[in-house]
């Protein structure tokens, strides 16, 4: 065949591979605070979200379309996360955003997707996120009231109704602090002490031992995140406080055990069935869901699981359905698909969304878990 | 005495004698060298993270402690060489930046070799208390104070008799007479980070078992230590002991008496008060300048 | 060494740069520079020209942030009033607390400063029925008269016009009596009194002065960002502004501006380093402080110099 023809073959099919080759990747745009105080939270949040990207486009993608993860580490500064929320919008132009590690963080970044209509799944704790119910704002994580109510109803059902609350300064330790003094009354408990401490404190013995001699305590929850509660459970059983201890669902992690040791054993706190992925009965609705995260996860970084890093792994699945379902990114199309989401399985618990419930869970998705023997196991 | 008091001049003592030798680090550089340094707290970072990856790695608990201050010592000598060192004439504020810039570096640098989540030691002896008059003392808080006064004893010891102390002594007195004399600034300022970073790293290990350690468990110790040296007294070896106990009670009895949310706020308050005073700190000389 | 020029030189930038900003994104980044350089200016005069350390500053900012914040949110008032008062109350508050402070020299200087900055921090983390506590809280936006200023660009206008106004009142102090003052303080104070400069009534003045820049910068920033958080005063931003100043070059308003300039956007370029992000951001710190002390723009103007 003479050259002209071959060009214009060649040519005709370099166009045609080309149109196929090039459909633009679907976006998931993620700030998360990978370092900084709240690296506990954003590195297995992070992982996480790498992990399950890899795989999903190791599986040919969504839609015929490969995924891309964009994440930026907003160290748990809300104007960080706010001028890199704000990149993911106008710059890398992302479809959905999975992130917001802490709730400060979250609540900063809320007024530009509500005005910039993309959907924004938040991987922070305090109710405020979607209580009022903000149309581009959905959560993963359990809130704090529901901590709250879960560690108040097995109280009750322990016989203890006169509680001591001792948190830290932390945004999270606050925010489930008042939301426990708000719903203390309802559940029939009365909280008789309300201690608390310092962000990097060391030593709570003067506070517990200010417990210690508050008359008639029969519980006490430590509404706190981080090394604090394990320092405050080391203290407990240091001073030879006897009543039983709940911690929250902010250290629902192996580590918890690990740091605070053989003072750990009996306290009590809510959490995912991830947590006990292992020893969850096989008839469990969650059983495979969290067996798989938990093998993957740590088959690949060597590392314990923690809830957050489910949390994050909740907020992406949800996307992913959210888009095929949708069958396309057109964002208020995802929007509608994550808003009508029933009966899915996370590790988090079974998620029923509702334009009036951006989260999902109800107080059955948490677990309440003892530490028996130096791991968690469930409380019957 | 009340038990509620003892447990907490306890506990306030025992963090005290924490941050006396992080503020002895800080001393001893700046009479080394006029410098602060503010990455003082990431050698304190390093020698608990550090014992606790050779830990990891199956090697008995001292010998991990013992490399684990020869590495800090090293990294003391390090950023005393490449980074304060080449900087030698520059004015105060950017020294400061130097130091700071190292902090970060060094912080970034743990979180990159180990990770960001948080490590516990085991206790030296174990986590029986130990009932006085009412309050449980953990052994480890006896180990804490123990290996501090006899770092403290040790130190007075160095100053006082060895040449090296003494040509950090002389130093701090007048850096030209101290050259005159032969004693090389070069290496006396190499010791001086040296011997901080080893006493950083040790604070760390000794207190990990209670506090736990993690990348970034420097910044507030650094800070506290900081604040500790001034209270008694730039360039006082006793200043800074007496500063770092002050600091420690102050903080315990504020947060068991007046208000454990304000309890930072308060110990800063006193301290500015003392400043204001004293300008030169609890045990500090008072400064003359040449005109 | 007056540059009458150099003012000029900066309004241009300004009114030019918009044309290299594609999205809304590069103007946010834009406008951050600009209130971190407002901040940085009236820093600099007290670095730089009085020679005094700060390393509380953020206190400041923070102060004035929450200040218009809480007016506006919790009390209604009218924002412009809000952030007059603001900054009114942070200059009353640094007279007052400035007075004893001043009096410490060199590194009990910088922990008086510390300390405070941390006392503030403290404060706004504890209220937290004020403040919103470490959460933070929304902050309304600003505007008068039924107008509200809203929208990157015309935030970006108002904080160049700002900037502008912020340096040139910074030019106008140091080529001032008051400012030949100051630098004779700087070099010495015990000969600045012996020809009989008040020497703690100008510091004081500085440090009032670059205390009411970091409060307006501060509000400014909390109503543009409609939310503000105690980080925002906490030690780290101290640093962070510190570290702008000495690394623009000292004594240089325009150094200021720059060393806010680069500080501000390099954090965005280091973004693709990932994990090793904060290693070569400290790194970076540590070589160009060693291999230009006095900072970048003295540093190039003497290499300029240099080679005439």
């Amino acid at each position: 065949m003479d050259w002209r023809k071959f060009i214009a073959l060649a040519a005709g099919l370099a166009l045609a591979a080309g149109v196929q080759a090039q459909q633009p990747p679907i976006r998931i745009g993620a700030f998360l605070a990978a370092t900084g105080p709240a690296a506990f939270l954003g590195d297995p949040e992070q992982k996480t979200l790498e992990l399950y990207v890899e795989k999903l486009n190791a599986v040919g993608g969504l839609l015929g379309r490969k995924l891309q993860l964009v994440s930026y580490d907003s160290a748990g500064d809300a104007e960080k996360a706010r001028t890199f929320a704000k990149r993911l919008i106008e710059q890398d132009k992302v479809d959905v955003i999975v992130g917001g590690s802490t709730t400060g963080e979250t609540m900063a970044v809320v007024p530009l997707v509500e005005q910039a209509g993309v959907p924004f799944i938040s991987l922070a704790g305090a109710v405020v996120i979607i209580e009022p119910v903000k149309k581009w704002v959905f959560k993963t994580p359990h809130t704090d009231r529901m901590a709250c109510e879960k560690v108040f109803v097995d109280m009750k059902a322990r016989g203890a109704s006169r509680v001591a609350l001792i948190s830290g300064s932390g945004g999270f330790d606050k925010s489930m602090r008042a939301e426990c003094l708000k719903v203390a009354r309802g559940h029939g408990i009365e909280i008789v002490a309300d201690e608390t401490y310092g962000a990097g404190d060391t030593d709570m013995t003067a506070q517990l031992t200010k417990i210690k001699g508050t008359a008639g305590v029969q519980a006490v929850l430590n509404a706190g995140f981080g090394q604090g509660p394990a320092i405050v459970t080391k203290n407990y059983r240091q001073l030879g406080l006897a009543q039983p201890l709940y911690q929250s669902h902010g250290v629902a992690s192996k580590q918890f055990i690990a740091l605070a040791g053989e003072a750990a054993e009996g306290v009590r706190l809510p959490a995912a069935a991830l947590l006990i992925a292992a020893t969850l009965p096989d008839a469990d609705v969650q059983k495979k869901v969290v067996v798989d995260y938990k093998r993957e996860y740590e088959g690949r970084y060597k590392s314990e699981i923690s809830t957050f890093g489910g949390h994050a792994y909740d907020g992406l699945m949800l996307a992913v359905e959210a888009i095929r379902r949708a069958g396309s990114t057109n964002k208020e199309a995802v929007r509608s698909a994550l808003e009508s989401i029933r009966g899915y399985v996370g590790t988090g618990g079974v998620v029923n969304m509702s334009p009036q419930d951006h989260m999902g869970l109800d107080l059955s998705a948490f677990r309440m878990l003892e530490v028996r023997k130096g791991d968690w196991t469930l409380v019957k | 005495m009340s038990a509620q008091l003892l447990q907490t001049l306890l506990g306030g003592l025992t963090i005290g004698a924490i941050y006396a030798l992080v503020a002895l680090g800080f001393s001893i550089i700046y009479n080394a060298s006029r410098v602060i340094n503010f990455a003082q707290g990431e050698f304190v970072m390093l020698g608990g993270m550090a014992t606790v990856w050779l830990a990891a790695a199956s090697w008995p608990l001292p010998l991990a402690g013992l490399a684990a201050v020869l590495l800090a010592a090293g990294a003391g000598l390090a950023l005393a060489r490449f980074a304060v060192a080449p900087a030698r004439g520059a004015s105060v504020v950017t020294l400061i930046i130097i130091t700071i810039g190292a902090s970060i570096l060094l912080r970034g640098l743990a979180a990159l070799v180990w990770d960001k989540k948080i490590h516990p030691l085991p206790p030296f002896s174990g986590e029986a208390p130990i009932l006085v008059g009412g309050a449980a003392l953990l052994p480890q808080s006896l180990w804490v104070l123990g290996v501090t006064l006899l770092v403290v004893l040790l130190l007075s010891g160095f100053f006082a008799r060895t040449l090296t102390g003494k040509a950090l002594l002389a130093t701090s007195h007048n850096r030209l007479a101290a050259q005159l004399a032969g004693i090389s600034v070069q290496r006396v300022l190499l010791a001086s980070f040296a011997l901080s970073a080893a006493l950083g790293a040790l604070a760390g290990i000794l207190v990990a078992p209670i506090t736990f350690t993690s990348w970034d468990v420097g910044v507030m110790l650094g800070l506290k230590g900081f604040a500790a040296a001034i209270l008694g007294g730039l360039g006082s070896g006793p200043g800074a002991v007496l500063g770092g106990l002050a600091l420690g009670m102050i903080e315990a009895l504020g947060a068991g008496y007046v208000s454990s949310a304000y309890k930072d706020a308060i110990a800063f308050v006193i301290i500015l008060a003392v400043l204001v005073f004293m300008p030169g700190g609890l045990l500090g000389k008072r400064s003359t300048d040449r005109v | 060494m007056p540059r009458p020029g150099g003012l000029a030189a900066l309004a241009l930038v300004v009114v030019l740069l918009p044309l290299a900003l594609p999205n809304n994104y590069t103007y946010e980044v834009a406008i951050l520079v600009g209130l971190n350089a407002i901040v940085c200016v009236g820093l600099n005069l007290l670095i730089g020209y009085a020679g005094q350390i700060s390393l509380g500053h953020a206190g400041f900012f923070g102060l004035g942030a929450y200040g218009s914040a809480i007016l506006t949110a919790r009390y209604g008032w009218p924002p412009l009033g809000a952030l007059a008062a603001s900054l009114g109350a942070v200059g009353l508050l640094a007279w007052v607390v400035g007075r004893p402070i001043l009096r410490l020299q060199g590194h009990y200087l910088a922990m008086a400063t510390l300390g405070l900055g941390i006392i503030v921090s403290i404060v706004l983390v504890t209220e937290d029925r004020l403040t919103g506590g470490p959460d933070g809280m929304s902050v309304p936006p600003l505007g008068a008269f039924g107008w509200t200023l809203a929208g990157e660009k015309a935030w970006y206008w108002t904080v160049g016009a700002l900037l502008l106004a912020a340096v040139w009142l910074a030019r106008n102090l140091i080529d001032s009596p008051r400012g030949r003052a100051l630098r004779a303080l700087h070099g010495s104070e015990v000969a600045a009194e012996v020809i009989g400069i008040d020497s703690a009534r100008h510091k004081l003045g500085v440090f009032v002065l670059s205390a009411m820049f970091a409060a307006a910068a501060g509000a400014l920033t909390a109503h543009y960002a409609g939310f503000i958080t105690p980080s925002k005063a906490a030690f780290l931003h101290s640093i962070e502004l510190v570290t702008m100043v000495v690394f623009g070059g000292m004594a240089s308003t325009f150094g200021a501006v720059v060393g806010a300039a680069v500080l501000t956007t390099l954090p965005q370029f280091l973004t693709v380093l990932k994990d090793y992000e904060m290693m070569v951001f400290g790194a970076v710190m540590i070589l160009t402080m060693v291999f230009m002390p006095r900072g970048l723009v003295p540093t190039l103007e003497q290499a300029l110099a240099a080679q005439r």
